[in-house]
This record gives C-alpha cells, sequence and structure tokens, in this order.
C-alpha cells in the first residue's frame, strides 16, 4: 500500500493509531464452533415447540420470546461473527436494537396505556 | 512548502500515479483492510435498516395479538407445526452451511465452498418449497385475505380439520372476523421473509458460479462474508417468525 | 458593522480554471452517467433537484392563485387537493430531503474528511438512479391524474376512499427512500472509515457531524416508511385489513408508523442545513464556531430524541392520554439541542469580524426564521394549544418556517458559498445579495400571514375559505410572488457565471476546512497526496500561518 509520496509516508503511522483500521486481524471462527451453534439452535428450536404445548399461562410468549431471543443472538454473536468484531460493529447492531424497541415500545405504549380511559 | 501538514496545490497538476493495488482492491481506499471494514461495516448498517422494516410488522403483530387473541390462537391452529418446524430446522441448516461456506472461503477450499454454497442454495429452495405447499393449502381453504376470505373454519370448527385437531370452540363472529387480521399479517410477514430469501437464493446462484471459477478462494471474501451476513438475518427474523406465527397457544384450551 | 470583504480572488488577468479538474477530466454525457465520483454525482443531483424544486414552486403557485379569492375558482375542488398533494410529495420528498445531502453532502463530505471518494461510489450512483426512477415515477402520477391523499397518505382515506393513483406515488416515494437509505449508509461508512490521518472525530467540520446525525435518522427511519407504504399497497390491491376499521385494523398504526419516520424526516431535512450554517457562520465572522463540541453533540442528540417524539403530530386523532402527555413533554426536550444551535451560532457572531456576504445574508435568514419556526413548533407541540391549531395554516406556517425559511435558506447560502469550489467562478456577489434580500422579504410575507389565519382558524387543504381571511391571504399569494422572483434570480446568475464568473482560486472565502485546501474545481482523486489534518477545525491562526509560509516559500 505505502505508494506514497515521502511526506506522506512518514506519516502514516498516524493512520493506524487513530482507529480507523480497527479490524486488523480477521479472526476465523472454527468449524467446531458453528457445530456447537447449530446443535443449540436445533435444541432451541425442539424446546420451542414442546413449551407452546405445555399451559404455562402467561409464561407460554415470554418463554417462546425468551428462547427465540436467545437463538438469535447465538447466531449473531457466532455465525454473524459480532462476539469477534469490533466495537464499532457491536454498537451497530446495538443502535439497530435500540430503535426496534423505541418503534415497539413506544407505539405499544400508546395501544396500553388508551385502555387507561381518560383522567 | 514541503513541510506544509496539508499539500496545497497550484497551477499545472499532473495526474496522480496510480498505486499498485491488489486487483480487487478499489481506488479510493488506502488499504485493503480499509476497503473489507468498510464493506462490511456498510453491510451491517443496511441489516439495520431491514430490522426497522421487520420492526414495522412486528409491531402491528403484537398490537393486533393482543387485541384479537382469540382470533390469533385460532389463525395459528390452521398453520402446520410439522411444516413450520421443518422449515425452522432447514433454515437453521443452511445458516449453519452458510457459515462454514465462510469458513471454507477464509481457508481457501474451493471445492467445499462449491459444496456449502450449493447446499445453502438447495435448502433455501426447500424452504421455499414447503412455503408453497403451506400456502396452497391457505388458498384452498380461503384464508387469504381480501374478498374471498372465508370464516368457515372458525365459526364452524367441527367443519375443519385443523381447528376440529386442535379442538377449537366457535367463535362469535365478531372475533371470527378479525382473523383475517391475523393471516395479513401472516401473508405479510412470511411473504416479505419469502421475498428476502428469493433474492438471497438468486445471489447464491450467482456466488456458486464465481465460486466455481475460483472467485472466493484468493483471500478476497468479503462479498462471501456479506452475503453471509445477510443469509443470517433472513435466518434470524425466522426465528422469531415462527413461534409467534405458529406456536401461539398449542396447548388444549 | 463592517463593510469590508473576506473575499480573495487570484489576480484575474493571469488566474485559470486549473485544467484538469473533475468537470473537464472525461467528457460525453456516457461519462457522467456513469460515473463513481462523488463530486460529478452531486452535480447530477444538483440539476434534477432544482428541476424537481421548480416543479413543486410552480404547483405551490398555483396553490397560491387559487388562494387569492375565497371561493375555488381557479381549479376545481378536487384539482386543488391534487395540487397540494403533489407539492407536498415532491418538495418533500424529491426536493428538501436530498436537497442539502446529496448535493453538498456528497459533493464535500469526502473533500471535508480528506478522503477520495465516498466509501461506496457504486451505491452513490445507484442512489441517484433510485431518485430519478422514483422521481420520473411521481411526474408520471401527476401527469396521469395525480394523488389527492396529502403527502402524508392517511388511511383510511388513501386505502379505500380515493381513486387516484395512490399505489403509483406511494412506489414512487418508496423508491425515492431507498435512494435516501443508500445515501446516508454512504455518509455513515464514509465517516467512519475513510477519514484522512489525523482527522479525528473532533476535528471534523460541523457539517459533517451534522451530516453524521442525519444519516442515522435516514438509515433507521425510512425503512419503517418503506414498510408502512407496502401496507397501504397492500390493502388497497388485495384489502389485507391491517388498517382498516371494518375488519379490525387500526388507522391509527398507520399514522405511528408514518410519523415514526416523518418526524425524524424533518430533522433529515433540517440538520444538513444547519450543517451548513455551521460552517458559513464560521467563515464570515473569522472565528471558531462557539460550543464546537456542545453543537456537534447536539446533532446527534437531535437524531436521538428526534426518534422520541413522533406521535405529536397525532395529538388529535384518538392516542391515549398519557401517551399524549408523554409526547408533549419529550417534544419539549427536542427543542433544547436546537436551541443550543442557535445559541452556539449566535455566540459566534459575539465579536467576530462579521462580514456580509450572500451565504451569510442567507445565514442570517435560516437563524430568523428557524428560530420562529422552532418556538412555534414548542406552541403545537403542547398537546393544549395544538388542539387549537392543529390542521389549521398555524402548521402550515410552521413548517414552512423550518423548512422553507429553514432549510431552504441554508440550502442557498451552502450553494453560494460552496459554488467557487463546485465550478471554480465565482458568482455575481451585488445580484445575489438582492436576491437574498428578496427572498427574506417574499418568505415573510408570504408565511408570516398564515400564523395569523391559523390562529383565527382558518384550516389547511381547503381550496375555499370565508371571505374574512381574504385580506391575509392577498398578502401572503403576493409575497409568493415575490418569493418566487428570489428563488429564480440565483437560477439565472448561477447559470450566467458558469461562463463569466470572476475566477474563484482555491479559497476565496479564506476558510479552514480541507475542501479549500485543493483547486476549484477539485481534481477528480481531491487531493493529490492523502492531506493530514495537523490542526482543530475551524482553525483561522493555522490558516494564517499558511500564506505567511506561502508568501515566504514564493518570495
Ligand atoms: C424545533 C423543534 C420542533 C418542534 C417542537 C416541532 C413540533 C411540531 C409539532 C408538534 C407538529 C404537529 C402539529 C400538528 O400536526 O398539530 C409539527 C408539524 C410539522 N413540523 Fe415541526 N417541530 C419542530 C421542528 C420542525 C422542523 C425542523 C421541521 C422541518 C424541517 C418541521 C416540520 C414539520 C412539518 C412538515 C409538520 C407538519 C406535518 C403535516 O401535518 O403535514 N418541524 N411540528
Ligand atoms: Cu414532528
Amino acid at each position: 500500500m505505502s505508494q506514497h509520496h515521502e511526506p506522506v509516508e512518514a506519516r502514516m503511522n498516524d493512520h493506524d493509531s487513530q482507529g480507523n483500521l480497527e479490524e486488523h486481524e480477521h479472526h476465523i471462527v472454527s468449524p467446531v464452533v458453528y457445530l456447537i451453534i447449530f446443535a443449540a439452535l436445533l435444541v432451541g428450536t425442539a424446546l420451542t415447540v414442546f413449551a407452546s404445548y405445555l399451559e404455562l399461562g402467561i409464561l407460554n410468549p415470554i418463554l417462546a420470546i425468551a428462547i427465540a431471543v436467545v437463538k438469535a443472538t447465538l447466531v449473531v454473536l457466532f455465525f454473524m461473527h459480532v462476539k469477534y468484531s469490533s466495537k464499532l460493529t457491536k454498537l451497530t447492531v446495538g443502535a439497530g436494537m435500540f430503535t426496534f424497541l423505541i418503534l415497539i415500545g413506544m407505539t405499544l405504549s400508546d395501544y396500553i396505556s388508551r385502555a387507561w380511559g381518560r383522567w | 512548502m514541503s513541510d506544509s501538514p496539508v499539500l496545497v496545490h497550484h497551477g499545472e497538476v499532473e495526474i496522480a500515479h496510480e498505486h499498485p493495488h491488489l486487483p480487487y482492491q478499489r481506488h479510493h481506499f488506502e488499504t485493503m483492510a480499509q476497503q473489507n471494514d468498510a464493506t462490511n461495516f456498510a453491510m451491517w448498517l443496511f441489516l439495520l435498516t431491514e430490522i426497522m422494516f421487520f420492526g414495522g410488522l412486528f409491531t402491528a403483530y403484537l398490537i393486533y395479538r393482543n387485541w384479537y387473541y382469540p382470533a390469533f390462537v385460532a389463525g395459528s391452529h390452521q398453520l402446520n407445526v410439522i411444516w413450520g418446524g421443518i422449515n425452522t430446522l432447514v433454515l437453521i441448516t443452511s445458516s449453519f452451511t452458510m457459515a462454514m461456506g465462510v469458513w471454507c472461503a477464509e481457508t481457501r477450499r474451493q471445492s467445499q465452498l462449491v459444496l456449502c454454497l450449493v447446499l445453502t442454495f438447495i435448502l433455501g429452495l426447500g424452504f421455499l418449497g414447503i412455503k408453497t405447499i403451506e400456502y396452497k393449502e391457505k388458498i384452498e381453504k380461503h384464508h387469504v385475505p381480501g374478498f374471498h376470505y372465508s370464516l368457515q373454519s372458525f365459526l364452524n370448527p367441527d367443519s375443519d380439520k385443523e381447528a376440529k385437531a386442535a379442538g377449537d370452540k366457535p367463535m362469535a363472529l365478531d372475533m371470527a372476523r378479525h382473523t383475517e387480521v391475523y393471516f395479513s399479517l401472516y401473508f405479510a410477514m412470511t411473504g416479505m421473509h419469502a421475498l428476502h430469501m428469493i433474492i438471497g437464493i438468486g445471489i447464491l446462484g450467482f456466488m456458486i458460479l464465481r465460486a466455481r471459477a475460483g472467485g472466493y478462494t484468493t483471500g478476497h471474501i468479503t462479498f462471501v462474508e456479506n452475503f453471509g451476513l445477510y443469509w443470517h438475518f433472513v435466518d434470524i427474523v425466522w426465528i422469531f417468525l415462527f413461534p409467534l406465527l405458529y406456536l401461539i397457544s398449542r396447548h388444549a384450551q | 458593522m463592517s463593510t469590508d470583504t473576506i473575499v480573495s480572488l487570484p489576480d484575474q488577468s493571469t488566474a485559470r480554471i486549473p485544467k484538469v479538474n473533475f468537470l473537464n477530466k472525461e467528457n460525453g454525457l456516457l461519462s457522467w452517467l456513469l460515473t463513481g465520483d462523488h463530486k460529478r454525482i452531486a452535480i447530477l443531483y444538483l440539476i434534477s433537484i432544482t428541476f424537481f424544486f421548480f416543479i413543486g414552486g410552480a404547483l405551490a403557485g398555483l396553490i397560491r392563485l387559487e388562494l387569492l379569492t375565497p371561493q375555488s375558482d381557479l381549479m376545481a375542488t378536487d384539482t386543488y387537493n391534487k395540487v397540494f398533494t403533489m407539492h407536498g410529495v415532491i418538495m418533500i420528498f424529491f426536493f428538501l430531503v436530498p436537497s442539502v445531502p446529496a448535493t453538498l453532502g456528497n459533493f464535500l463530505i469526502p473533500l471535508m474528511l480528506g478522503a477520495k471518494d465516498l466509501a461506496l461510489p457504486k451505491v452513490n450512483l445507484l442512489s441517484w438512479y433510485l431518485y430519478m426512477a422514483g422521481g420520473i415515477l411521481a411526474l408520471y402520477t401527476m401527469i396521469t391524474g395525480g394523488v389527492d391523499t396529502g403527502w402524508t397518505f392517511t388511511t383510511p382515506l388513501s386505502t379505500h376512499y380515493v381513486n387516484t393513483n395512490v399505489l403509483t406515488t406511494g412506489l414512487a416515494v418508496f423508491v425515492a427512500g431507498f435512494s435516501s437509505i443508500f445515501t446516508g449508509l454512504n455518509f455513515i461508512v464514509t465517516i467512519h472509515k475513510m477519514r484522512a490521518p489525523g482527522m479525528t472525530w473532533f476535528r471534523m467540520p460541523l457539517f459533517v457531524w451534522a451530516h453524521y446525525a442525519a444519516s442515522i435518522l435516514m438509515v433507521l427511519g425510512t425503512p419503517v416508511l418503506a414498510i408502512a407504504i407496502v401496507l397501504v399497497a397492500l390493502e388497497r390491491t388485495i384489502g389485507i385489513g391491517v388498517f382498516d376499521p371494518t375488519k379490525g385494523g387500526d388507522p391509527l398504526l398507520f399514522q405511528h408508523l408514518f410519523w415514526f419516520y416523518s418526524h425524524p424526516a424533518v430533522y433529515i431535512m433540517i440538520l444538513p442545513g444547519m450543517g451548513v450554517i455551521s460552517e458559513t457562520i464560521s467563515t464570515f465572522s473569522r472565528k471558531r464556531v462557539f460550543g464546537y463540541t456542545a453543537v456537534a453533540f447536539s446533532s446527534v442528540a437531535i437524531a436521538v430524541f428526534g426518534f422520541f417524539v413522533w406521535a405529536h403530530h397525532m395529538f388529535i386523532m384518538g392516542i391515549s392520554n398519557y401517551s399524549m402527555l408523554v409526547f408533549s413533554l419529550l417534544t419539549m426536550l427536542v427543542a433544547v439541542p436546537s436551541a443550543i444551535k442557535i445559541f452556539n451560532w449566535a455566540f459566534t457572531l459575539y465579536k467576530g469580524s462579521i462580514t456580509f456576504e450572500t451565504p451569510m445574508l442567507y445565514t442570517f435568514g435560516f437563524m430568523g426564521l428557524f428560530t420562529i419556526g422552532g418556538l412555534t413548533g414548542v406552541f403545537l407541540g403542547t398537546s393544549g394549544t395544538d388542539i387549537h391549531l392543529t390542521e389549521t395554516y398555524f402548521i402550515v406556517a410552521h413548517f414552512h418556517f423550518v423548512m422553507v425559511g429553514g432549510m431552504l435558506m441554508a440550502f442557498l447560502a451552502g450553494i453560494h458559498f460552496w459554488w467557487p469550489k463546485m465550478t471554480g467562478r465565482m458568482y455575481p456577489e451585488k445580484i445575489s445579495q438582492l436576491a437574498a434580500v428578496v427572498t427574506f422579504i417574499g418568505f415573510n410575507l408570504t408565511f408570516f400571514p398564515q400564523f395569523i389565519l391559523g390562529t383565527l382558524g382558518m384550516p389547511r387543504r381547503y381550496a375555499s375559505y370565508p371571505p374574512e381571511f381574504q385580506i391575509l391571504n392577498v398578502f401572503s399569494t403576493a409575497g409568493a410572488t415575490i418569493l418566487g422572483v428570489g428563488y429564480l434570480l440565483p437560477v439565472l446568475y448561477l447559470t450566467w457565471s458558469l461562463k463569466y464568473g470572476a475566477i474563484a482560486g482555491n479559497n476565496p472565502w479564506q476558510a479552514t476546512g480541507l475542501e479549500w485546501q485543493t483547486q476549484s474545481p477539485p481534481l477528480t482523486e481531491n487531493f493529490l497526496v492523502t492531506p493530514i489534518m495537523d490542526h482543530e477545525a475551524y482553525d483561522y491562526e493555522w490558516l494564517d500561518g499558511q500564506k505567511q509560509k506561502e508568501v515566504a516559500s514564493v518570495g
């Protein structure tokens, strides 16, 4: 890469120290990890089907969502390599989840509180 | 002027010389690492938009599920858990084969990479095949929202195989009508999801051709990696859709 | 008041436009249509959004003409509905949303960061094509019968009751939305990954910060609009019933989804303009922007808070009382970061050596008008007052003060400010100062009466009105005529200046940004050598030092 004019070349270190290039080394996730996650996802699927046939009342949907969240987290962390990625990637995922929850949460808060009627 | 930090150029300009780049490095990046980082980050941002896109649908789902819970339960009983479950397995497996594909690209195993991509491709098609069977059932039973929507299965559950099996009780007309909202969301959500699958499968086909020509085993694997992110995202959407649509209260009422 | 000017142009008898620059590097239409150069794409955008601006403007002219008299006499009432709808759709989605970011942002962000291009040049070009596809589709709908739902596509009106071109317009907005998403995405990646050595976050020009914040809104907000439109389309075609009360759907859900995007969208429409103002105000008062960090963070704060207030557009629609309270309070909060900016700009002026070139005149216009617009927003955010003021001309005045008085003024400030950089030539100063003043006068005459009309209770979106409102409406129409002249003038003299303007040189304003330290118009690759940022933004002492060095090396 270093085909710059001299003054720039001399200062290329700046470039690296500045944090633009966070992911220098590329982490290769081993197939063993993938296999474990795959197995966990299968177990999760079985669990969620099984749980839906139990009578748990309010816990039914909570459990279903909880299992789905765990499964999704596994996919994000390992299949999508977020566990090994830069802070920026983690922040990006976080920002997505945050706004997603704002959309759902704030909208639902209106629907839920409508039932409370007027003051 | 030689030590001025920002090099200001005056007058005539000679064409800046080209950097001897690797063939797949675009001219405006300083380094390959910068380019990979940038495209990977761009892919993540694109997935953010996808999250929000589906976010609108999930919001709608949650609202109506709260409002019309009995209708949602009855609607959900019309879906086939076996098909849905198999499809979940299919999709999870395809996510696994895709992850392995990325690994093969990283470790430069060309033939295994092609195999992984082909498997992912087939599993993707399999998913869509099963989805088609399910859609066909719905069409036949007039459970597609719109003009021909039929309330038969909900007003008179005994006349309906699935409803009977689930032990559904006849519903009041008022609530029964709201099963249409359930099916609206069912089709909107699974439809949008299927659309993403179709696009993904199209790209997979292209990637298989490139991979056979050795395109991703030279060390430049950003495309495979980024596609992997997309594919896993689509998988995640399904991980939520499955319990939300198929498994609302499967236990006897 | 100082009558000095900071303009310093090279000796016109010897000065030349640089022989090689991005404009003449390659020739032919194809070299433009297939370009990856962010500067060329910016020019493509500039031409196309100007085109749409004048279409939207012509429609506005029709609206004002119709409202000259209390009866609806110029056109049928449903034609009037179509005219104001198309005016809104075109102005919002095809002018204001892309205005500053797609033109100035595209052109300047890589230059300001010391990069060769945006991170994804092809995606950038794709954005422009999507924009054009959406725009042409919108024009097509207009010609083939138009649409009359209002730019807000209100359900169930849009899904059940009108038989105009809702679907094609929806598609047009959907496609344009993706253009906006890709622009925002590209900016975020570029700002994170393409900064030159030494260009730390807190050395970036505030223009870049503002675009960063706006881009976040584009990426996270726009998809929700997309899904809302998809659902409207499905509702309209096959009747899926998600928004249809007869089937158990809730029309208010559409409002939630629509405003979840469209409130942040108003900040998409103002933040980039605020970025322009930070640059001009610093340059023309020769001072570092007061409270740089506060201004930078207030942009981000606006982006974040912007997601928490959308239901203030729904106060009278039947949301719960409790939501109303919460959203009303949150709306007050979002006004705070906007106020922080205004105060900091005012402090920047304090004891600065202010000069009054055209960009600065527009900047002053922005500050005054945006302040009024923002403050009236607080009235509207107060749920009690809003019940009286909503759906009246008060709202029309409010958002025109922020969008036209704010964003359009900022856009013009920016176009004049960076015109020498983009074209290598200066615009004619005297006539453009005149245009700025005319715009300001015309604007106030057009929109101030609408505040009064609104408080008196004149509803928006009707072709006729009670005769007692006529005088104020006549003022408004007269103002609109003046405003029209004010907007036509720049098109004329800017075009003129392309050939006859004075040669600008690298840095006619003696500004500090990296974009000014390279030739005008810049090279295709922006900089011959990757620049290294070794000073803070808006460091005029550094600039003086540069000049002295230059003199020394020449002498
Ligand atoms: C500074 C703080 C601001 C506050 C507190 C504020 C508040 C409000 C409120 C409460 C409404 C709803 C009125 C109603 O429907 O009854 C409104 C409408 C509107 N605002 Fe603002 N606003 C602000 C800034 C802006 C900005 C910066 C823009 C655009 C650049 C903008 C554009 C609009 C538009 C377009 C509407 C009307 C939408 C419609 O119904 O057609 N506002 N504003
Ligand atoms: Cu708003």
